[in-house]
């Protein structure tokens, strides 16, 4: 991870913001994974939005409520099941997609729980991770990708195209596909399939069909 | 049957009540409702609600805080206990500088339904006969026991309440309230409960109940005319309850094997342990607060509750549409009223997207660890009720 003040605006992280970007003002909103709340925190601060968290660490859990959030302990696999369909505007995971152990069915729940989903995971088809790969021999280490093997959260590992494809299979229609660089600034300008080269991370604002 | 039972027209003050009860009485505001029908169909013309309140009402009344106590609890929650001289059940919770502060809150914690803390319930007259109900008094219900504090609220002007919390049976309550006053109920939070009652429960209740009426100075529930009182069915009773409401970690760490006043087996059935001491004292010093018959009251009370069981037996319906803001809290160690049991309520509060957060505290000291100086608690609360107070537009 970069130093934090390298990756803040407006007090979180740039990708945070461009995540917080995309939500409508006093929507409802589920931050699957919100970790410490902060991005919450931040939409119901400028955004007024109708916010809820769900966190698999207890410690963020309480964190979490102790700041005045509202947020349950819970599991992306699991418990999104347990809402009703359509009870938020917009369900966001943020980075936490690979971490689920199936997941095309937390898409597939995040798009019956809320009109639309806000996805954003680490490409794992970024330069960086194919040449450490290539002439490195080990698993690649990077900034968006700072586990080793052995710690890494991350059991399903995809690319910005692997995402795309999946979206596609699913009938989901993708609003919006940024690349981001590793400060998680949009990289603009760039060619569709470059993105998948160039882009840390893939953020993706989706929709049922 | 639909009996009228008329006014409470004599307090317990002038009948066989304790010393400590009419203590209790003389420092406890207190008022005469009704009436009320009750869920098993009698109906009490008059009865009255002992209770407690701290701080002031804002212009708004938006900052109306109200206590639900648990069994052997009562609505001395902060100062000075009139009973036992002791600082109150809830003196860590509620105070100044403390989660619920009376320089913020208007807080109202009153003696429910059935107890013995001067509140209507079997220690009192029955108005049709100018005899002590004992176990003439009707069964009542948690449902009960909220619309009389509904009525209490009613009768302060309070149309909503920022906040209803409390734990275990107060817990249930809490629940109660949501579900059936939705519109009054800005923010919840309960802690260590259950939306019903398990059989494991119901079963050390029944232990509880037996034990009591095994005692032979019950009388059939008629103690008071024959001048006794089952004081050691009533302290089997606690001391039975009392293990379940702590965890085998803590009675290890606080007892242990340790033999009390003495250095070898006694090999005889006083007590050699320092646990047995202990929970003989526990029962002994319960026997004098609390009254025999209203514990069977209260427990029945909880066993009989069932919130999902009024709603088509599902739990979310009870909660279709709620307002409310939600904070359940449980405790790691609480086998008494369990983590899960706080889950199945969270689920079903998801099912319905209604505002709910949920915290499980790291402790190991058991069901009681929410009387405890809990600090995760207090933190927990506290920014509950800040992020609720900045929703209700209350000033920081």
């Amino acid at each position: 991870m970069d130093a934090p003040e390298n990756r803040t605006r407006n007090g979180i992280r740039v990708d945070l913001q461009l995540i917080a970007d995309m939500v409508e003002p006093q929507t409802r909103v589920l931050d699957v994974g919100c970790g410490d709340g902060a991005l919450l925190e931040h939409l119901l601060r400028v955004k007024k939005v109708d916010g809820r968290g769900m966190e698999l660490s207890q410690a963020g859990v309480n964190a979490c409520v102790a700041s005045g959030l509202s947020v349950i302990q819970g599991d992306a696999d699991t418990d999104l099941g347990h809402y009703p369909a359509d009870a938020f505007d917009y369900v966001i995971l943020s980075q936490t997609l690979p971490a689920t152990r199936s997941p095309r069915a937390v898409l597939e729940q995040m798009l019956r729980v809320g009109k639309r989903a806000i996805v954003s995971f680490p490409n794992f088809a970024h330069w960086q991770v194919r040449l450490r790969l290539l002439f490195g021999g080990h698993m690649p280490q990077t900034d968006a990708l700072p586990h080793r093997w052995y710690d890494t959260p991350n059991i399903h590992l995809c690319t910005i195209d692997d995402f795309r494809e999946l979206c596609a299979e699913m009938g989901v229609v993708v609003e919006r596909a940024l690349a981001l660089d590793r400060r998680g600034h949009i990289i603009s300008g760039l060619p569709l399939p470059m993105a998948n080269l160039i882009g840390e991370q893939g953020l993706f604002l989706l929709r049922r069909k | 049957m639909d009996t009228a039972l008329s006014e409470p027209q004599s307090s317990v003050a002038t009948a066989g009540a304790t010393a400590a009860v009419r203590q209790a009485l003389a420092a406890c505001e207190h008022v005469v409702l009704g009436p009320l029908k009750l869920d098993c169909g009698v109906t009490l013309d008059r009865y009255r609600v002992a209770y407690r309140t701290w701080g002031k009402l804002n212009a708004e009344k938006s900052n109306a805080v109200l206590i639900c106590h648990a069994l052997t609890m009562d609505q001395f929650v902060a100062g000075m206990h009139p009973v036992t001289g002791k600082p109150g059940w809830g003196e860590t919770l509620v105070g100044p500088g403390r989660p619920i502060d009376p320089e913020r809150y208007f807080i109202i914690c009153a003696n429910v339904l059935g107890g013995c803390m001067g509140s209507t319930g079997p220690l009192d007259i029955d108005p049709r006969t100018g005899e002590l109900y004992n176990l003439s008094f009707p069964v009542v219900t948690i449902r009960d026991m909220v619309r009389a504090q509904a009525a209490l609220v009613d009768h302060l002007g309070i149309e909503t309440l920022f906040c209803v919390t409390g734990g275990s049976m107060g817990g249930m309550l809490v629940l109660q309230w949501a579900a059936l006053y939705p519109e009054r109920v800005f923010s919840a939070v309960p802690i260590a409960t259950a939306a019903r009652h398990s059989a494991q429960n119901i079963a050390f209740h029944e232990v509880g109940r037996q034990a009591i009426m095994a005692d032979p100075d019950w009388h059939g529930g008629n103690y008071a005319a024959h001048g006794t009182r089952p004081a050691r069915g009533l302290a089997v009773a606690r001391m039975a309850a009392h293990i379940t409401y702590l965890s085998e970690t803590a009675l290890q760490r606080k007892f242990g094997r340790q033999l009390q006043n003495r250095d070898a087996l006694g090999f005889g059935f006083d007590a050699d342990f320092q646990v047995e001491s202990y929970l003989h004292h526990q029962g002994r010093s319960f026997v004098e607060r609390f009254d025999a018959n209203a514990y069977l009251y209260i427990t029945r009370a909880m066993d009989y509750f069932d919130l999902a069981e009024a709603y088509g037996g599902t739990l979310a319906t009870a909660f279709r549409g709620t307002p409310t803001r939600f904070c359940l809290i449980s405790f790691t160690s609480d086998w008494l009223f369990p983590t899960a049991e706080s889950r199945d309520i969270v689920r079903a509060l998801n099912a319905v997207a209604a505002n709910v957060s949920f915290v499980e505290i790291e402790s190991d000291k058991g069901h009681d660890a929410f009387l405890l100086d809990e600090p995760e608690m207090f933190r927990t609360l506290s920014g509950f009720l800040r992020g609720a107070g900045n929703a209700r537009g209350l000033r920081p």
